[in-house]
């Protein structure tokens, strides 16, 4: 305990613009990630709110058509770039050194451009919603040749995805040189907790597949502005193309937004089950394998461009392997709860609604992933449901588990445990109400990212909206909780959870500015998973 | 404010839906694919109905455990937690028995996916093409070769989606998933489906064939369907194409041969007819009239029904030097025939419909240019090549 209490005395900090601005502390950067996720993920909430609000009934009441596109293509943006994946790096940033033992990151210079590229990236993205012409209206996925009939605003959806994709490979790097270099000794790379090992394997997927969609895009560009026909059939190009580099990017990508949620929820059911958890290596082989098949199934996206059969044979094989070793995971987690002595706190709620719903979204991607079937399903609003199972009651629900179980940590106080169950059951109830019938609507023939739709489609979807409005309204409810939090409340020991392992939990609660300035002398106990 | 309006129908709606509706009629709300009206729509149908159970039943069996786990090894029931923590045994079972699952779910897969690439040997081949946003089909092989139309969103549909319509949708039947002219096919025969795109990816889709394929400029795509039971069958668009993306239908008539050869007779008649406009003289109500029609039909979803256009996207023809300068008459004909930048070619149109639609747009809110034009000038714009 010396070693903590002369942290204390040391624990001098710059102020103000300095400190947030100038930052190169692990714990205020994780900070500066997880609010600006925060914001973006009511950015894009509000985008989802208005295309919920259009969908409501049919007919136009609120927007045009392409106004309407542009929702679709910005919410999905600001979502995947602007909330989920920043959020996934706070969390690394934050518990990735005080996990390992780590003083800081090991590039904290870089660690604070890589944060503070992401505003500007989304100031250049979202000011095209003022512009003439209107935002990028083309989906998320900027398909040429439709993304390449974008307005003014197009540039400036290049330059922001070039952006975002530097500042997630310097993230990328810098996990990984800190977790290569710096862990604290004793702390194996099988020793260290599961969260780690995801994000270390998250980060070389950032940095095999984000250069490719780096390079997708700048071809886009010159095909645009400079001539060349890489994606025009009639300059020689091939619109098909693009297709595979961006998905050879957007499956992986997929993988780097569910990762790091695995590991969140390996660190939360062992805690509340009060029991190590179940098959630690087979978990870490699991996720290196999800990691590695993820560069191999990238063509199920395009099931019906016309590939050849032979290669809708291979990706559609490929896709259904997938299923086992996510399959294991699943069972290893029910394995931990199995015989542990279980309590559910909040974040063990939020972690049980991701098994449970992660694995809802799994199935129907099993589905999916069937070719002669995925041609009836594709682009339909079954594919819509599908990835808001794995991605918001997947990843988010695991993100608001994760600030739920560390926020103690962060701030010194417990949150208010009967507010947080209230938010966790509003945020299952509603979100299942959003997207569940979402599947009925999809299998019924709606086509995803249509501003209006027949009446045989108008029930499912006034629910679903509905549904949506709830879910919105109750996120709000969190900021509540996490400022309330803040403020003050019930003082945090040290080890907040009765059952929680790990060196995070031997520092004080709030972490001290500066953690680890000496390695930490590791006790059999703290590397117990 | 119309749209509060809409919004405190569509609630009150809601609730009469939620308590009022009998559970019979809650019956019909589609929750599941449609079997659909080809052998393949038929197998593809099993294929998801059998995946679809093994899923509900894993999850059934999964979850079960895990609730089962969460009632009884609760810290609330005095359970101590037990200490283990991997069991080989275990894992290797739990990893085969999904390795089987999905292999004995790969064989079917494989077998239909082999059966629907195989595209000979077909009796009637067609041609969809997208564009933005509407279909052309060409009939190019058997019976009806040589037949080529257009197909747009029907007009009924068209006015009801507009903005400020005030119509509501709730009450045609067919909204959005109707068109002008649909596709006739024969039953009971090979028929081949060609799908390519003139501007934008867009993708052929009725569910009730089964499938869907996109429609990529550059390059064509094939497939194929044999139709069982006579009836008209539904689809849409499926490949976000931008703003008309949900406005571009797909409805194919299915009928015996016998009518379908029929249809073939009166289908050439008509087009033959409809290409000899350039003798019709209208006055300035009927080109008028004829021209709204028009313009509602090919220039809406851009330039708006008020000709506005939307700022920095689609430009206004009120006022514009093009709709509205006495000496760009033929610079605006030409503009409808052959297309600009974005604008796609019209010049498919009878010269009669040309000439209407200019006169509306020169004319139309407040144009006010006075200017008629007869289908004899766009007959001669055609033979002047495009500046």
């Amino acid at each position: 305990m010396s070693t903590l209490a002369h942290d204390d005395h040391h624990d001098h900090k710059p102020t103000g613009f300095k400190r947030w601005f100038f930052s190169t502390n692990h714990k205020d950067i994780g900070t500066l990630y997880l609010i600006f996720a925060l914001i973006m993920f009511f950015v894009g909430g509000a985008m989802a709110m208005i295309i919920r609000a259009e969908l409501f009934q049919p007919g136009l009441q609120f927007v045009d058509p392409q106004f309407y596109n542009s929702m679709v293509t910005v919410h999905a943006l600001v979502m995947i770039f602007g909330a989920v994946m920043p959020a996934g790096v706070g969390l690394a940033n934050w518990m990735i050194p005080l996990m390992i033992g780590a003083p800081d990151m090991a590039l904290p210079r870089m660690n604070n451009m890589s944060f503070w590229i992401l505003p500007f990236a989304f100031a250049l993205l979202l000011s095209t919603l003022f512009m003439d012409g209107g935002a990028p209206a083309g989906g998320w996925t900027m398909y040429p040749p439709l993304v390449l009939q974008t307005g003014n605003a197009f540039p400036f959806l290049i330059f922001a995805v070039h952006f975002l994709g530097i500042s997630s490979i310097m993230g990328a790097i810098n996990i990984i040189a800190t977790v290569f270099n710096m862990r604290a000794p004793g702390m194996t790379l099988m020793k260290m907790p599961l969260f780690v090992w995801t994000w270390v394997i998250t980060s070389f997927l950032l940095i095999a597949s984000m250069p490719v969609l780096a390079g997708g895009v700048t071809m886009l560009l010159t095909d645009k502005y400079f001539g060349t026909s890489f994606f025009d059939a009639a300059g020689g190009g091939d619109p098909v193309l693009f297709q595979h580099v961006f998905w050879f990017f957007g499956h992986p990508e997929v993988y780097i937004l569910a990762l790091p949620a695995f590991g969140v929820v390996s660190q939360i059911i062992p805690t509340f089950s009060r029991k190590p958890l179940f098959g630690y290596a087979s978990m870490v082989y699991a996720t290196a394998s999800i990691a590695i098949l993820s560069f191999f199934v990238w063509a199920h996206h395009m099931f019906t461009v016309g590939l050849p059969i032979k290669g809708e044979l291979f990706f559609m094989y490929a896709t259904m392997l997938i299923a086992v070793p996510t399959g294991v995971k699943v069972f290893n987690w029910i394995a931990t709860m199995w015989k542990g002595s279980m309590t559910f706190e909040t974040p063990m709620l939020f972690a049980i609604a991701f098994v449970i719903l992660f694995t809802i979204g799994g199935f129907s991607g099993l589905m999916l992933g069937i070719t002669p079937v995925d041609f009836q399903y594709h682009d339909t609003y079954f594919v819509v449901a599908h990835f808001h199972y794995v991605l918001l009651t997947g990843a988010i629900f695991a993100l608001m588990g994760a600030a739920y179980y560390w926020l103690p940590k962060w701030t010194g106080f417990m949150y208010d445990e009967r507010l947080g169950k209230i938010h966790f059951w509003l945020s299952l109830i509603s979100s299942n109400v959003l997207f569940f019938p979402q599947h009925f609507l999809g299998l019924a023939g709606m086509p995803r990212r249509i501003p209006d739709y027949n009446i045989q489609f108008a029930d499912f979807n006034m629910i679903s909206s509905i549904g949506g409005f709830a879910y919105g309204i109750s996120q709000l409810l969190f900021v509540y909780i996490v400022i309330k939090c803040a403020m003050g409340g019930k003082k945090a020991k040290a080890l907040s959870w009765e059952g929680a392992k790990g060196l995070e939990w031997s520092v004080p609660s709030p972490a001290p500015f500066h953690t680890f300035e000496t390695p930490p002398k590791l006790t059999k106990e703290m590397l117990e998973h | 404010m119309k749209g509060i309006s809409k919004l405190k129908s569509g609630l009150k709606k809601l609730f009469l839906v939620l308590f009022f509706t009998p559970l019979s009629v809650m019956a019909d709300w589609a929750l599941n694919m449609r079997e659909g009206a080809t052998p393949i729509s038929q197998e593809i149908y099993n294929l998801h109905m059998v995946t679809l159970w093994v899923v509900t039943i894993i999850g059934i069996l999964v979850f079960g455990v895990m609730f089962w786990s969460i009632f009884h090894h609760r810290k609330s029931k005095g359970v101590k937690a037990a200490k283990f923590s991997h069991s080989t045994t275990v894992e290797i079972i739990w990893t085969i028995i999904p390795t089987v699952i999905i292999i004995s779910l790969a064989i079917p897969a494989t077998k239909l996916l082999i059966k629907m690439d195989d595209t000979s040997e077909a009796a009637i081949t067609i041609k969809a093409t997208g564009s933005q946003w509407k279909w052309k089909y060409d009939y190019l092989d058997g019976v009806g070769e040589g037949l080529t139309f257009y197909s747009n969103l029907d007009k009924d549909s068209k006015e009801v989606s507009q903005r400020d319509s005030g119509l509501d949708p709730m009450e045609s039947e067919n909204y959005l998933l109707d068109v002008d002219e649909p596709i006739v096919l024969p039953i009971n025969t090979k028929i081949r489906v060609l799908t390519t795109a003139q501007d934008v990816i867009h993708a052929w889709w009725v569910p009730d064939l089964g499938w869907k394929r996109d429609a990529i400029p550059g390059f064509i795509n094939d497939n194929w369907a044999v139709i069982e039971k006579p009836g008209t069958y539904r689809g849409q668009c499926a490949e976000i194409c931008g703003a008309g993306h949900g406005y571009m239908p797909i409805v194919v008539k299915a009928v015996s041969m016998d009518e379908y050869t029929e249809w073939v007779e009166d289908k050439k008649l008509a087009i033959a007819a409809a290409k000899n406009t350039s003798d019709i003289v209208l006055n300035m109500e009927e080109l008028m009239t004829k021209g709204e029609a028009g313009y509602k039909a090919q220039c809406l979803v851009c330039h708006q029904a008020n000709g506005e256009g939307i700022k920095g996207a689609f430009p206004a023809l009120v006022k514009s030097p093009i709709s509205t300068g006495k000496e760009r008459r033929l610079e605006h004909i030409h503009q409808i025939i052959y297309g600009k930048n974005l604008m796609p070619a019209l010049g498919h149109l009878s010269d009669v419909d040309i000439a209407a639609i200019t006169t509306y747009e020169r004319n139309a809110w407040g144009n006010n240019t006075g200017d008629i034009v007869q289908a004899k000038e766009v007959a001669e714009a055609r033979k002047i090549p495009k500046k």
